[in-house]
């Protein structure tokens, strides 16, 4: 941030942010306007009524698939996390290595590739796998001559046509998609930390794993929150992809809403949007609240120290 | 001081060249999982599009295609299959004969058949060939819609930087804010909004602007405005990143040496600011090339674009090779452009 630029009054400014705002706004807000109506025209205005959440509560359907997509969301920005911020590690820490350049784009080309090549890529693979592990499977049996009633019957079982389309294979394809915006976050965080504070660890003996825990981790907490948070919106958000990976049995929520939603509006629908938009906007203002107190604190302390 | 400078300097690099070459065991366990996971789930998947793209469909089987590579006694066959190629790119067989000979028909009466120029030629090749025409309808409404949100971000980004810094916080908040609910719900929106019967039709309906609703929704206008409203966030980004980081005493000197607004804004603050109107412009541009939902949703039957092709052709048709062959062209016509977003992301981090 650069601290000289200075505070500009003027009305074009106004009219630049009044425009942009109700441009941003107006459609959501009319959106949760319309989720309170009576009427199952959405858009002709009857009378005030909560009937489309009261429906939506009792539709399994979403319920299941809001349950789903919770929990697919939750595992895959946890592995994202994990994955995302191990490659920022080495692109940030590591000099160069063999295969940089590979390793740099796949990690950031996810973020930018258009949504139908991702999904339709990694189906065709778990297509591929699936046939190539019920071949193997098959061979297994033959060659070593296992039968039902043989102990690795039930893993051959399990093998056969590995991996079945699913909880599992979204995951995977979650996982690749979001991990890209997980990296920049946490690079761009550890790009800004202080690095004489891992060389003092370093010189009084700690070993690397150590620094990395006890010192590193704990800097880019506020990153890998933020970054765990935008790969389970993500997750909650993607449909392409997951409807490219999805099995039968596994309609996540935005399938679910995409299939409902192409047969035209749907007032049930704007009161699930009311539910997401509300609960977004709470968890992101606190977000917003406590991140900007800390900064303030510290922003507090560095004056105080520097006034000795 | 040049001395404490160069010192300073050398000490740095010592510093750097110490941290930045971690290595110590298990360093390369920490290169091997995210690499090795990107390579299995991002770049092999590629290649298996690229192979299955140069087989055949084959109805009935499971998978439906051919296989290219065949092993039979001790000799290696592989037969690569271009008709999906050719077939996208010249549009024969499609069963548009009909079609080709009315504009034939047309071209006759008009008699000369050179005066024509390239362009109109291109355009009724285009005209004629489903998916040369949905390939040339996702760039044009990719770049269009890109070119809408720069010019609605930059006014906006360049806004927000110049506020207090409390409201400045606020406001960068309230414009990542929709971004952060659903993408789905903020198009679906939108469909409410531009119906015949919809919110902006009843407005202006009640204030007699206009006699009988106009229509909106499933056109290429109502697929515009979806994009340049999903997308710009993206947009606004790194484009307030990177005029927060122009350092104002340009502009001040630019506007003391008497350079009016306009001049100032193309001359020195556009050209400081290159780097976040690319990666914010391939933010939106590389991604509405494939998009899907938004043209399913809001676009209508008149123009379709190459993502819901690509989708037809898998779920409908199923035909996996043509559908591989589409996401390859396709592929081929945004690697530049992501190429060019990398090398601008690179850019900005050794600048930051």
């Amino acid at each position: 941030m650069n601290s000289q630029t200075p505070h500009i009054r003027s009305k074009w400014r106004y009219l630049f942010l009044f425009i942009g705002l109700v441009f941003l706004y107006a459609p959501i807000i009319i959106l949760i306007v319309y989720s309170f109506n009576s009427s199952k025209l959405v858009t002709v205005w009857k009378s005030f009524s909560f009937e489309w959440y009261s429906a939506l509560f009792h539709d399994d359907e979403f319920l299941h698939a809001i349950y789903l997509t919770l929990t697919i969301g939750f595992c895959a920005a946890t592995m994202s996390v994990i994955i995302g911020t191990l490659a920022a590690f080495v692109l940030a820490r590591f000099g160069r290595f063999r295969g940089q350049g590979i390793f740099s784009f796949s990690i950031t080309a996810p973020m930018v590739m258009p949504e139908v090549i991702t999904g339709l890529s990694l189906l065709l693979m778990f297509i591929a796998t699936a046939n190539g592990s019920h071949a193997l499977a098959g061979w297994i049996s033959e060659h070593f001559e296992i039968t039902e009633g043989s102990f690795l019957y039930p893993v051959l079982r399990q093998m056969d046509g590995f991996p079945d389309r699913g909880v599992f294979t979204i995951w995977i394809a979650m996982v690749t998609f979001t991990s890209a915006y997980v990296t920049v976050i946490v690079r761009a965080r550890l790009k800004e930390t202080d690095l004489s504070i891992e060389e003092a660890a370093l010189d009084l003996g700690a070993t690397p794993f150590k620094v990395f825990v006890f010192i590193t981790l704990p800097s880019l907490t506020p990153a890998i929150i933020s970054g765990w948070l935008l790969a389970f919106t993500l997750t909650l958000d993607d449909i392409v992809i997951s409807q490219f990976v999805a099995g039968p049995k596994s309609t996540t929520l935005p399938m679910l809403v995409f299939s409902s939603v192409r047969r035209g509006v749907n007032p049930k629908i704007n009161a699930l949007a009311t539910i997401i938009v509300a609960i977004v906007s709470i968890c992101v203002t606190l977000t917003w609240y406590f991140m900007r107190r800390r900064e303030k604190r510290i922003m507090r302390e560095m004056a105080q120290i520097k006034s000795k | 001081m040049a001395i404490a400078n160069n010192r300073s300097a050398k000490l740095k690099g010592i510093f750097k060249s110490r941290i930045s070459k971690v290595k110590f065991k298990g360093s390369s366990l920490v290169l091997a999982i995210p690499y090795l996971w990107m390579i299995l789930f991002f770049i092999i998947p590629f290649l298996i599009i690229f192979k299955i793209s140069f087989s055949e469909m084959v109805d009935g089987q499971m998978p439906p295609y051919s296989p290219i590579a065949n092993y039979e006694d001790g000799k290696l066959d592989i037969k690569l299959n271009f008709n999906n190629y050719k077939f996208v790119l010249s549009g024969d067989d499609l069963g548009l004969d009909e079609f080709e000979t009315e504009s034939e028909a047309e071209n006759g009466n008009e008699g000369k058949k050179e005066e024509s120029g390239w362009f109109t030629k291109i355009m009724r090749e285009l005209d004629n060939n489903l998916y040369l025409l949905g390939y040339w309808q996702s760039l044009k409404v990719a770049f269009i819609s890109t070119l809408c949100c720069l010019i609605i971000g930059y006014p906006l980004a360049w806004s927000i930087v110049h506020a207090t810094p409390t409201m400045r916080s606020i406001l960068l908040m309230l414009v990542i804010l929709p971004s952060w609910t659903s993408f789905l719900i903020r198009v679906y929106a939108w469909m409410g909004l531009l119906s015949d019967t919809g919110f902006i039709n009843q407005v202006l309906l009640f204030f007699h602007i206009i006699d009988e609703p106009i229509t909106m929704l499933h056109t290429q206008f109502a697929v515009y405005v979806g994009i340049v409203y999903a997308y710009l966030p993206f947009m606004i980004m790194p484009l307030y990143n990177a005029i927060s980081r122009v350092d104002y005493s340009y502009i001040e000197a630019s506007m003391d040496l008497g350079a009016r607004p306009m001049t100032t804004f193309f001359k020195v603050l556009l050209p400081l600011t290159k780097n976040g109107v690319i990666a914010g412009s391939m933010l939106v541009f590389i991604p509405a090339i494939g998009e899907f939902v938004i043209p399913e949703l809001l676009g209508g039957p008149d123009a379709v674009l190459i993502g819901q092709l690509l989708w037809q052709d898998f779920f409908n048709n199923r035909d996996w090779p043509l559908a591989s062959t589409i996401a390859v062209i396709m592929l081929g016509l945004v690697i530049a452009p992501i190429m060019w977003f990398f090398k601008v992301q690179r850019a900005n981090e050794v600048k930051a």
